[in-house]
């Protein structure tokens, strides 16, 4: 096993731990509950394997779902959020992502920012989508992206730097 | 036969994408559908463990709370007790008559859920302890939910706070019918609704369990009337229920099991069977 799978095992377990024993319990005023564990699926390498990480991110949403008894939605979220991240490399960091060291725990960049919170925006909406599931609630659910949005992505900038390895 | 599989290999992740989609779809509209249908559940032995073990740290910060409810529960029983008319006879007659039929187990909310839209919360009981799916959920200040999801050792229960809950439920004073439903807006309130126009309502008047519900004991209490609407379609009312229970901080519940409650659903089946035939 290489580096880099055992890396990616160790976020999958800790931010997973975090997410379930944490963040899922915070209910900031009354409802707000951020997911930075969808960090797992932005900080996967960018030229890693395709395949494992939908996989990957498939049981990551399905243990979150099993944790907090929500059916499937985190599971749907992560599967979609996964399958369209090289889009999403693409409208960040331009065509040619594949080809340079994108390495979004480093300096944050403009593109890096927007790759962040484009991921976390799509992720949301389809959870909370999901998880209200009928057209009138269509106002509470762009409230709670909105709001969830802004908190998740606050402490997953907050993590991204506590994380960063060492070596320079 | 070439070309099919240069297809699936050039779209290989595609089709994976779509499958692990398909999979996770169907478990989310399961999940929206009805009852007990749910296929992942924190009623297992992991993450009841992992619940578990959070709880044990976490009640040293509630303890003092928790104490003080039980023994103001305690309170509450002795006064029952002591204001009882023959403290010497009575009891002997009346408790097993009135005990026979429902059997109490005492447990402990391990994971708490109430921003969600449906929400369920997590016991450390479970088929160990005898508990069955549909047994009620009490704490000491009123109803909390009905068990839905049972492991070995742990428990999923359906909270008041969740659309799927459904349970009837009379005012205390004249025993009008009406079923408590919840609304997804607000966690400290609930709906009684379908109550007849003809009964009298006032705010403060006290809800409690209805004699017609199968899995709870009648007069549980339930909560206060807080306002009072009027359904312009079906002409009757719809009440603004304040709940006891502060669902945001559960700890020691009980469950309760309605040893009858097979016989009466048997009866009630056959007997609208046999009114169907004629």
């Amino acid at each position: 096993m290489s580096s880099s799978t055992i890396m990616n095992i160790f976020r999958f377990i800790l931010l997973l731990a975090l997410q379930v024993i944490i963040f899922s319990r915070l209910n900031l005023f009354g409802f707000l509950n951020p997911y930075p564990y969808i960090l797992f699926i932005l900080l996967y390498p960018v030229n890693g394997n395709k395949a494992g990480l939908l996989l990957s991110s498939f049981l990551l949403g399905l243990m979150v779902d099993m944790f907090t008894d929500s059916g499937g939605v985190h599971a749907t979220a992560c599967v979609t959020l996964a399958y369209l991240r090289p889009t999403f490399f693409k409208f960040s960091f331009g065509l040619s992502y594949e080809y340079q060291t994108v390495k979004i725990n480093e300096r944050l960049s403009p593109e890096r920012f927007s790759f962040i919170l484009i991921s976390i925006v799509t992720h949301h909406l389809i959870l909370y989508l999901l998880e209200v599931f009928k057209f009138s609630g269509i106002l509470l659910v762009l409230t709670r992206t909105l709001f969830t949005t802004i908190f998740t992505l606050i402490l997953s900038i907050i993590i991204i730097y506590l994380i960063k390895p060492g070596k320079q | 036969m070439q070309q099919i599989f240069n297809f699936l290999f050039k779209n290989s992740i595609l089709l994976l994408f779509l499958l692990l989609l398909g999979v996770s779809l169907t478990l989310t509209i399961q999940s929206h559908s009805y009852h007990r249908s749910r296929a992942v559940t924190s009623a297992n032995a992991i993450s009841g463990y992992v619940y578990e073990q959070v709880n044990t740290v976490e009640e040293y910060l509630s303890l003092k709370e928790q104490n003080e409810a039980l023994a103001g529960e305690n309170a509450r029983l002795k006064k029952m007790l002591f204001n009882t008319q023959d403290t010497v006879n009575a009891p002997e007659v009346k408790i097993p008559l009135a005990m026979g039929q429902f059997a109490v187990i005492q447990s402990k909310v391990i994971r708490n859920s109430y921003s969600a839209p449906e929400n369920y919360f997590t016991i450390n009981s479970g088929i160990k302890e005898g508990i069955k799916p549909d047994m009620g959920v009490v704490s000491s200040l009123g109803v909390v939910g009905i068990v839905e999801n049972v492991s070995n050792g742990y428990a999923t229960v359906l909270s008041v706070l969740n659309p799927k809950f459904e349970l009837n439920a009379k005012i205390k004073k004249n025993n009008h019918f009406g079923t408590l439903t919840w609304n997804g807006k607000n966690t400290g309130f609930a709906q009684l609704i379908d109550v007849p126009r003809l009964a009298t309502v006032r705010k403060g008047d006290t809800i409690v369990t209805g004699a017609e519900s199968r899995i709870f004991p009648e007069n549980i209490p339930i909560g206060t009337i807080d306002k009072v609407y009027m359904d312009k379609k079906t002409n009757y009312y719809t009440l603004e229920v304040r709940l006891f229970n502060d669902m945001t901080s559960l700890g020691h519940v009980y469950i309760i099991e309605n040893k009858d409650r097979d016989e009466i659903i048997k009866l009630e089946e056959e007997t609208t069977n046999s009114n169907n035939e004629q």
